[in-house]
């Protein structure tokens, strides 16, 4: 009778721990299903071409969900994202074609293509800069924070053409400041602007786990007051995790302008949602304390795919809409039900740990 | 005697245990009806299936020949039956009448809501607890013993309430509180309200009590009334062998060693006007361990903050080795060799979404960096070495922290401040919500690191635990330091006394 009840018991764990498995793959399985589903659909989906088009896509919002990735395990969010996007690709467009005039002494600087990708990068970590002041100087809640500074990120973008869009931004042999093109074009076959995602995905996966400001950042996520409590420099730690999204979005920013050779400044409007959609369908909690960089690439790739894929079918932009919210909240459903069922082996092995070896406690 | 909910062989079994194993239990009519054992004995469990938030595997509650079932909280409310929970369940945001009323609000042709009404039964029911408290005041600002008497305001303004179950409801209750509750309670006794009361005090359930109630692992284990027994049954019955609290070594001449900690007029000024701690002076010496005692509110915490520079505003100054420190951030104070354990261990102690491992070596993982990377070996060897150190009873490091039981979590949470290689360890009840087993392990933990050299401060309100682990005391009331004791002249009145002393010398000085 009672090894009947262990036996059962194990039985049932056994096949929680398989649910658990199969759950925690799943955005993996969804990705595989769905390139099966659209290989199926479209006869030309599975060739070189497309994954190279979808990998360009995917690169621009993989690398904003990378920057997102880490604000959301702090607990926090950025808003600001997309507008960074268009501040960064306007302040590089705007460098490159019309150079940077000092009026007291009325002349026109123009720099090269290195200088002006790293002020461009400044911008966007004084913006990050500027959400972890407020956020964590000030108390701002980083919804309303980030809302602000996407608000005024935006305004600057429009402001620095009056909203017109630099075309053509391609520089002048005879300034030397050719060459912005490189991170539109590709090496060895493969959109530079797909390195460069890898390249910041290796990096932040390594930062995240292997350093101890890694575990800082999901020390904070998981329990900010204990974290503090604890030595960890809150504060500066969310500051340090704004500015790397921030910078993230102004790489992205300078690969957009350059793939179109033309800096518009309502580009990257909305792609913030697209960041945060690719974190949390890769596993990263909303509450914040939990997620992973494989996780936010996976995800970015489920939806470049369904986006793309639908294109490629001739799905509607407005179904493409509808369908990708569909998927976003399915995620986070399952999301909530892995991790009720996470908590229940926990408790499990917490009750097992408490029947079984309750003799051998020594005094 | 007139029993008035029997519940019989009642088992509750959960994926992988059963929490409840076959317990029968009588409520007396009128009486105060105790339920006692360690955490994770059964008795909240037991006391939910009564109240109708978990029902039962296997067997039947009766309510005199009745036999109910409470599919439930709203179903067992109709039965007269209410509960007090251990954590208040207010709505801080809503005020006095709105929380008394939630989901049994009075109405004008059932939609519009009768406010007269709700602020005339709020008044009538609080004075008749002896808390006139304004009904429009919002909860959220009341004290936590005020918000007590609303939770329990709440549960008499159910018109048939016939059974009150009080999960710990002193917990949180200042001395004058809990007579206060205690008195009410004897008035609702000659209503012919039955309470059943939970409790870890001891002292306390002798007074108050008319039968006790044991269960150890799930399982009855005895029961009697109050006025048969003493204290030392009920720990035997509850742990199942005599344990005693390890014992300070008594010999040795403190006023030789050196002062590590000092600290000189320690303030810091209340919201709203007083001191939340009042000129306090105290030091510590090498390997010593200091209790400080007092009631909630006594500016215990408050202590530990300024040392830790949590708090910013105090005033007064903190030597450490007779080097006056200027306070700047916690992680600062850690490397100076401070570590604290917070009083809530799970609002200040863990980090929920990590394992068991990186809970332990959070505090130290700048120790095990080279550069900006963690060395993982490092980091292992340390964290294994302290789960073997203090007992921690894990299967894996890697485990969700939460698989752990209480007392094994208050373990991971020392485990964390050791690990830093303190020279001060600053301890804010560490004893509680752990069950007996677990303290007296705890206990010799901080024995055992205060005879290797290490200086630890105790808060603790517990008056056994404090006299038998301090080798000095001192006592907190209202921010003001009243006593201080060496171990040989520590009594129990003595300490009580000391206790409320604050609260006199305040009012004679206004």
């Amino acid at each position: 009778m009672k090894t009947d009840l262990t036996s059962n018991l194990h039985k049932k764990q056994s096949s929680n721990s398989l649910a658990l498995t199969l759950l925690k793959g799943r955005t993996l399985i969804v990705l595989a299903l769905l390139l099966l589903f659209f290989s199926f659909a479209t006869p030309n989906f599975l060739s070189t071409n497309t994954f190279l088009l979808l990998a360009k896509h995917v690169a621009l919002y993989g690398i904003l969900a990378i920057g997102m990735t880490y604000v959301i395990i702090t607990g926090g969010i950025d808003l600001s994202v997309g507008a960074v996007v268009g501040l960064a690709g306007m302040i590089a467009g705007g460098l490159i074609n019309n150079g940077f005039t000092l009026t007291m002494f009325g002349v026109t600087l123009y720099f090269s293509v290195p200088i002006v990708v790293l002020f461009t990068l400044m911008v966007g970590a004084f913006v990050g800069w500027l959400n972890g002041i407020i956020i964590t100087k000030f108390g701002v809640a980083p919804f309303i924070a980030t809302l602000g500074t996407m608000y005024i990120a935006r305004g600057f973008a429009m402001l620095h053409s009056n909203g017109a869009t630099y075309s053509n931004i391609i520089g002048n042999e005879a300034l030397g400041n050719t060459g912005l093109s490189v991170f539109g074009s590709r090496v060895f076959g493969m959109p530079v602007g797909a390195l460069i995602l890898v390249f910041i995905a290796i990096i932040a996966g390594i930062l995240l786990k292997k350093t101890t400001f890694g575990w800082h950042v999901f020390s904070i996520g998981g329990n900010e007051r204990a974290a503090k409590l604890s030595g960890v420099k809150v504060d500066k730690v969310k500051i340090l995790v704004y500015i790397f999204s921030g910078v993230c979005a102004a790489i992205v920013g300078i690969i957009t302008a350059s793939q179109l050779e033309a800096a518009h400044p309502a580009s990257g409007e909305t792609w913030e949602m697209n960041a945060i959609a690719a974190a949390v369908l890769g596993g990263t909690s909303m509450a914040g304390g939990i997620g992973t960089i494989g996780g936010t690439i996976i995800g970015a790739f489920v939806i470049g795919v369904i986006s793309d894929g639908m294109v490629m079918c001739g799905v509607s932009e407005f179904w493409q809409m509808i369908i990708k919210g569909v998927v976003i909240i399915l995620a986070v459903i399952v999301d909530q039900f892995q991790r009720n069922l996470q908590a229940k082996i926990a408790l499990q092995a917490r009750n097992d740990s408490k029947t079984e070896p309750k003799e051998e406690i020594k005094i | 005697m007139d029993i008035c909910l029997h519940a019989e062989k009642v088992s509750k079994i959960y994926p992988g245990t059963k929490a409840l194993d076959e317990v029968s239990f009588d409520v007396y009519t009128g009486k105060v009806n105790v339920l006692i054992g360690e955490n994770g004995a059964g008795k909240s469990t037991l006391m939910k299936i009564i109240a109708g938030i978990e029902q039962q595997s296997e067997g039947q509650l009766f309510m005199g020949t009745k036999k109910v079932q409470f599919q439930n909280v709203t179903e067992a409310k109709q039965n007269g039956i209410g509960i007090i929970h251990q954590e208040l369940s207010l709505f801080p945001n809503l005020n006095v009448y709105q929380n008394i009323f939630m989901a049994r609000e009075k109405t004008h042709g059932s939609i519009r809501l009768d406010n007269e009404k709700h602020i005339e039964l709020t008044k009538k029911i609080m004075e008749k607890l002896e808390h006139p408290i304004d009904p429009h005041v919002l909860v959220g600002d009341l004290r936590v013993g005020q918000q007590q008497m609303i939770e329990i305001a709440r549960n008499l303004i159910q018109d048939d309430l016939k059974i009150l179950i009080m999960d710990e409801p002193t917990s949180s209750l200042s001395a004058q509180e809990v007579q206060v509750l205690f008195k009410i309670i004897k008035e609702l006794k000659a209503e012919g309200i039955s309470i059943v009361y939970i409790s870890h005090r001891l002292e306390e359930i002798m007074k108050i009590g008319d039968y006790v109630t044991i269960l150890r692992d799930g399982k009855f284990v005895a029961s009697s009334p109050v006025k048969n027994i003493d204290i030392q049954w009920i720990v035997k019955e509850m742990v199942g062998k005599g344990k005693v609290y390890p014992k300070r070594k008594e010999e040795i001449d403190w006023s030789r060693r050196e002062k590590v900690l000092e600290v000189k007029n320690l303030t810091v000024p209340k919201k709203g006007g007083g001191y939340l701690l009042d000129h306090v002076n105290f030091d510590l010496k090498k390997g010593e361990i200091l209790g400080i005692y007092g009631l909630m509110g006594a500016g215990r915490t408050e202590i530990f903050e300024c040392i830790m520079g949590l708090r910013p505003e105090h005033t007064g100054d903190i030597f450490l080795n007779g080097e006056l420190l200027r306070i700047k951030s916690v992680s600062g104070q850690i490397d100076r060799g401070f570590a604290m354990v917070p009083e809530d261990r799970q609002r200040e102690g863990l980090v929920q979404t990590m394992d068991i491992g990186k809970n332990i070596s959070l505090s130290s993982l700048q120790k095990y960096a080279r550069s900006i990377f963690l060395n993982e070996k490092k980091e292992e060897r340390s964290v294994d070495a302290e789960i073997k150190d203090i007992h921690i009873k894990v299967a894996d490091k890697r485990l969700p922290i939460l698989s752990l039981s209480g007392g094994n979590q208050q373990k991971v949470v020392i485990g964390k401040g050791i690990l830093t290689q303190p020279t001060i360890l600053l301890l804010d009840e560490p004893s509680r919500g752990i069950d007996i087993g677990a303290k007296t392990e705890v206990f010799e933990i901080i024995n055992q690191y205060a005879d290797e050299g290490l200086s630890i401060v105790v808060i603790s309100s517990e008056l056994q635990e404090i006299m038998a682990i301090a080798d000095r005391i001192m006592v907190l009331s209202n921010g003001i330091k009243t006593r201080e004791m060496m171990k040989n002249d520590i009594t129990e009145d003595k300490l009580v006394l000391a206790s409320y002393q604050g609260h006199v010398i305040k009012k004679n000085v206004s």
